[in-house]
């Protein structure tokens, strides 16, 4: 699995939980190292020792914990990479979420090893979406609705986001757009932070 | 051959659909006056430059000598590059210049060049500042995303090159030789003052040694400096620790030996073996040894600073003396020294 994932679940759990949490997870998990390089692979059984013994370990459900990993990673103040990065995807978020299919494909421009979600979008009309979510790690669906929280958040839109369970090895997830102009939406300029 | 467009009728367009299809239009009337514009350019003008000529406000840099309507024509359908005039810093431009129907006047079409970047800092460009079909919002993607990404490639590298040096500074073994250096060394006599025991120091270093280094080669002085290390671990037992602290120095820790004839007789043995030539490419490398030796119970109270000092006084004595030989150095009862 790439570093960034696992780094990204690090980060998450250390930033939300704290360090000593982070510890117990390396611990529980029995991992041979105690810190993850976002620039590194590693094996692919690893993150899924980490999510589970961070389940372990904080006693929270599975969905729960990914779901707040989804969110962190858009919307921690300290690293707004990943936001900036997004939004590049979407005027607006009827527009972000029918360009979610090539979301993979971007983050591949990048980091061509990155294991991405594969997603398959359903426009229903009327502002009602279904995306089929298939990945390796059980419960990738998740992080992709915290994900998508977080970013109708950013665009000011009124969303309502379900996880409507696994089905032929794939995660569905209904997003049904209330109101994308409901909030202020966090300014986002193209330049990169303006000197 | 390239491929004509297929469209033999001409068309119009409402004003408002020129901005949607290319929001950095500039109309220009027969005369080369502005006459129109695209949202875009409205934002980089700040909304002035209507009834402006076209060139008191961009400079065409290439094809050279494009200041005029005239020479525009000239260029019809060119790959234009212009700048802005009067921007605190230059804003390059791709553009096409069409002449209209019935020469009207000439539709300018432009385009950010390799700096979009730039551009869309310096101006706050949104999306929406770009035609859907444009892939200038891509193209500042990719930037962007690349610099993250060799951001942390650069972090990972600086914390690869920091853990080398850490690792190298905890290394406890002489790469050439395989002995301990100076900082196992260290470690060593760390231990015994600990445990209290009476020991020896040794200090030997190496006689003739620069002049096979400068006769025969780096490549010479290496191979002896091997045998060397050879010959101390052979010499001495594996409960001593023998380390190399420099070039051509070495050092010896003998737990449990204070007598100082079994001393010295060791010290005899290694300087006998080591000065038989060594054969390095067919070429006899001879050396020999001067060695120095303070032994704990000779101090009221031993220090390793004090011991490694006045070892090195007494293999100094023993160079002055003619090399090739071992002095024990006595401390005095008014701890005047002398080997």
């Amino acid at each position: 699995m790439h570093g960034l994932i696992n780094r990204s679940l690090q980060c998450f759990l250390h930033d939300t939980y704290g360090q000593g949490s982070w510890e117990a997870v390396v611990r529980e998990a029995g991992l041979p190292l105690n810190t993850f390089e976002a620039m590194l692979t590693y094996e692919d059984a690893l993150t899924e020792q980490v999510v589970t013994a961070a389940v372990a370990v904080l006693g929270r459900p599975r969905e729960t914990l990914l779901e707040d990993l989804g969110h962190y990673l858009v919307s921690r103040e300290s690293q707004s990479t990943l936001r900036r990065l997004l939004r590049f995807s979407g005027v607006n978020f009827v527009d972000f979420v029918t360009s979610l299919e090539d979301l993979p494909e971007r983050a591949r421009l990048v980091l061509p090893n990155l294991e991405v979600p594969d997603l398959d979008l359903r426009d229903h009309g009327k502002g009602q979406f279904s995306l089929l979510c298939t990945a390796p790690l059980l419960g990738s669906g998740h992080v992709i609705v915290g994900l998508l929280r977080a970013m109708a958040d950013d665009y000011g839109a009124l969303v309502l986001l379900e996880h409507r369970g696994e089905r032929n090895g794939s995660e569905e997830i209904s997003i049904q757009i209330a109101d994308q102009t409901f909030n202020v939406p966090r300014p986002f300029n193209l330049g990169m932070a303006v000197a | 051959m390239a491929q004509q467009g297929r469209l033999t009728t001409d068309v119009t367009l409402p004003g408002a659909a020129f901005s949607k299809l290319m929001p950095m239009y500039v109309m220009l009337s027969a005369e080369g006056v502005i006459i129109g514009y695209g949202p875009t350019i409205g934002r980089l003008l700040s909304g002035r430059g209507l009834g402006t000529y076209l060139f008191d406000i961009f400079e065409v840099r290439r094809p050279a000598g494009v200041t005029s309507v005239a020479m525009l024509r000239e260029h019809e359908a060119e790959k234009l590059h212009l700048v802005l005039r009067n921007t605190a810093r230059p804003i390059t431009f791709r553009g096409i210049a069409v002449a209209l129907a019935d020469n009207a006047g000439f539709l300018l079409n432009l385009s950010f060049g390799i700096n979009v970047v730039d551009a869309a800092s310096h101006y706050a460009l949104t999306e929406a500042d770009f035609a859907p079909t444009d892939l200038a919002v891509e193209m500042m993607y990719l930037v962007e995303s690349n610099a993250a990404a060799m951001t942390a490639l650069g972090n990972l590298a600086a914390r690869m090159e920091d853990d080398k040096v850490t690792a190298e500074a905890q290394a406890l073994t002489d790469t050439l030789t395989g002995l301990g250096n100076r900082r196992a060394l260290t470690l060593v006599l760390e231990a015994i003052f600990r445990s209290k025991a009476p020991f020896a120091i040794m200090h030997i270093d190496l006689d003739f040694f620069k002049a096979v280094n400068d006769s025969l080669g780096h490549a010479a002085g290496d191979h002896v400096l091997q045998a060397v290390a050879q010959t101390l671990q052979r010499e001495t037992r594996r409960e001593d620790t023998v380390a190399r602290v420099g070039g051509d120095e070495f050092i010896v820790i003998l737990p449990g030996v204070t007598d100082v004839m079994r001393l010295k007789s060791t010290a005899s043995r290694i300087i006998a073996e080591l000065s038989e030539p060594h054969e390095y490419d067919g070429e006899a490398c001879r050396i020999s040894a001067s060695i120095g030796i303070a032994i704990s119970t000779t101090y009221q109270t031993p220090t390793a600073d004090r011991m490694q000092a006045d070892a090195d006084e007494a293999l100094y004595a023993s160079k002055r003396a003619g090399r090739g030989q071992a002095l024990v150095f006595h401390p005095d009862g008014d701890d005047r020294r002398r080997a």
